[in-house]
């Protein structure tokens, strides 16, 4: 399903992108907070709003009422459609053990009206943006849970995937580590993928990060990508996943910045650079 | 890179036979995208002569020989044209090729590579090598080392004289080179397939200093030297329309790889010792539909297996 983005601005110059949310509704504001403070026009949130942190039914009203312009990531299509897991991807045991206490979790703590909007997102986004076409999915134009690493998304790859879904520049989320990658050939042209604002990069810092995208001042100059590192109260965040009793693994990365679950998942040279 | 444009794929979308047995047409899998390029990079040549392999690889088997390093180039060169985005390299072994370190930095340079290996011919000096050349890329490289048990009583009848100790010095030699192996076995044990099993393993590899133990099993394919050790497949052991899941074909791998050898395109690295299952001489050739009528499809359909990492 794919809708045209409600728009605020015909031709914005200044737009925001972050992925990944996992309930963090702290940094959730925080980073909202700073694309406005940086003059972002338009602020797209590319799915999976729930999984991980505490209080599901507290980030989608933020996403409702500061106009995000919200895609489904494939947490959303389960919970909205009460599916029996994340759809996630993970083929590792133990991702899939942790992946499944915070879907329970998730599933168990969302109200059936944020679960029906949720179930109703678009699934994809497309914009002409300073003369490129952006196209923004969860995974990749293909598939909802496919994962684009930077290790293993190669330029050859990524030229079809441009060519395949006719777009210049391709947004995704989906891994929870950011990057990105120009063609040598047509450097206007490649892949960014915004990370999660959910939970840290597995960098060893507490920030999270998303993407800020600046038109070029004419046509044929390539987009400016910066990737933003926000500090927000992760402490706070900390005690409230524990308060409601979520695995300490899981506050540990908050705390720390680095994976302790889905790590198998990780291709061989992200994994190299984790604590774990 | 090549400006040649590329021979376009088969435009008939009917489904290519694989030559197998099957007494009912077996299903249809579509071909979504190659997205996963398997060599045969040594062919059927193999310093060691598993009891299990399903491609009866040994020192003397040359049905499928070597392939040539220009040969190698040549496919890479299409490769990227056509947007590849994964390589696996497999034999035989592939180390005993006399060009591989080259063949591997070329690689690197295009795509994440996975080198399928028994490890025994894997020295501290070619670890470091490896290493280094894996630091210099941008994509990944993995090596999968395959061992079958966590004995040299379980390991050696399968995989030849003293080669549990050999296979795992060549593993150690790749972890302290830097790179983090993942241990591939077959369960030819039925216990290892069993979470118990599993279990078992990963200690092992813990006491051996692996500190992140990497394992991926795979079900043993009923062909080649396997059907004298642990027999051929049942006569109910096929696939017919409509045994395909919703979505299975981005489980198959064949959904979205292709396999070149010396000899040509097949379908998969399972069947390349299957007569009928060559799709043709080129990539063109094979970016079609199959018909999944190999008594072995069934191993994958039924296992839920995959040849990726």
């Amino acid at each position: 399903m794919t809708a045209p983005p409600s728009s605020t601005d015909a031709s914005p110059e200044t737009i925001a992108v972050f992925g990944g949310v996992y309930n963090n509704y702290l940094s959730l504001q925080a980073v909202i907070d700073d694309a406005r403070a940086q003059g972002a026009q338009r602020i797209y949130c590319l799915g999976d709003i729930g999984g991980f942190g505490p209080h599901p039914d507290r980030s989608v009203p933020i996403l409702q009422r500061e106009g995000v312009l919200t895609m489904q990531g494939n947490y959303d299509h389960s919970i909205g459609n009460e599916l029996e897991d994340c759809a996630c991807g993970y083929t590792d045991p133990r991702d899939n053990h942790f992946a499944q206490i915070s879907y329970d979790y998730t599933l168990g703590h969302t109200s059936d009206a944020h679960k029906a909007w949720l179930r109703d997102l678009p699934t994809e986004f497309r914009l002409e943006f300073g003369g490129h076409r952006l196209l923004m999915a969860h995974g990749s134009p293909r598939r909802v849970n496919e994962f684009l690493w930077a290790s293993t998304t190669p330029r050859p790859f990524i030229r079809r995937l441009l060519d395949e879904h006719e777009a210049d520049l391709l947004l995704v989320t989906h891994t929870g580590i950011h990057w990105s990658r120009f063609l040598e050939e047509e450097p206007t042209r490649g892949v960014v993928n915004v990370g999660a604002i959910g939970r840290p990069a597995n960098d060893g810092r507490t920030e999270v990060w998303y993407a800020l995208l600046t038109a070029p001042e004419r046509p044929g100059l390539p987009i400016d990508v910066t990737f933003r590192p926000i500090a927000y109260d992760h402490a706070r965040l900390a005690a409230d996943m524990r308060a409601e009793a979520l695995p300490e693994e899981f506050v540990e990365t908050i705390l720390t910045g680095w994976w302790t679950t889905c790590l198998e998942i990780l291709p061989i040279k992200e994994r190299s650079r984790s604590r774990y | 890179m090549t400006a040649q444009p590329l021979p376009p794929p088969d435009d008939t979308d009917q489904p290519v036979s694989l030559g197998g047995d099957t007494p009912q047409p077996g299903p249809v899998l579509p071909f979504a995208a190659l997205d996963t390029l398997w060599l045969q990079i040594t062919g059927t040549i193999c310093n060691i002569a598993c009891r299990h392999c399903f491609i009866t690889c040994g020192p003397k088997n040359d049905s499928h020989p070597m392939m040539d390093e220009e040969h190698v180039l040549e496919t890479l060169r299409e490769a990227y044209d056509r947007g590849v985005r994964e390589y696996y390299f497999t034999g035989g072994e592939p180390f005993m090729h006399p060009k591989i370190l080259p063949i591997i930095e070329a690689t690197l340079a295009q795509g994440p590579l996975t080198i399928l290996t028994n490890g025994i011919l894997i020295t501290d000096t070619l670890a470091a090598r490896l290493a280094e050349i894996a630091q210099a890329s941008e994509y990944s490289l993995d090596v999968r080392v395959s061992i079958d048990g966590t004995t040299p009583e379980e390991n050696d009848p399968i995989r030849g004289k003293n080669t549990f100790h050999r296979i795992l010095a060549g593993a150690q030699a790749l972890h302290r080179g830097g790179i983090n192996p993942v241990f591939t076995v077959t369960t030819v044990h039925a216990r290892l397939a069993e979470s118990e099993g599993r279990a078992e393993f990963l200690a092992l590899l813990r006491e051996l200093g692996f500190t992140r133990p990497r394992l991926k099993m795979i079900p043993p394919f009923k062909l080649g030297r396997e059907v004298r050790r642990g027999g051929g497949y049942d006569a109910a052991e096929y696939l017919v329309e409509g045994d395909l899941m919703d979505g299975e074909e981005h489980v198959l791998q064949c959904g979205s790889c292709r396999m070149v050898t010396a000899k040509g395109v097949y379908p998969c690295p399972i069947l390349i010792e299957e007569e009928g299952a060559r799709m043709g001489d080129t990539l063109a050739d094979a970016l079609k539909p199959i018909r999944l009528d190999q008594r072995a499809c069934y191993t994958c359909h039924v296992e839920g297996f995959t040849c990726s990492t």
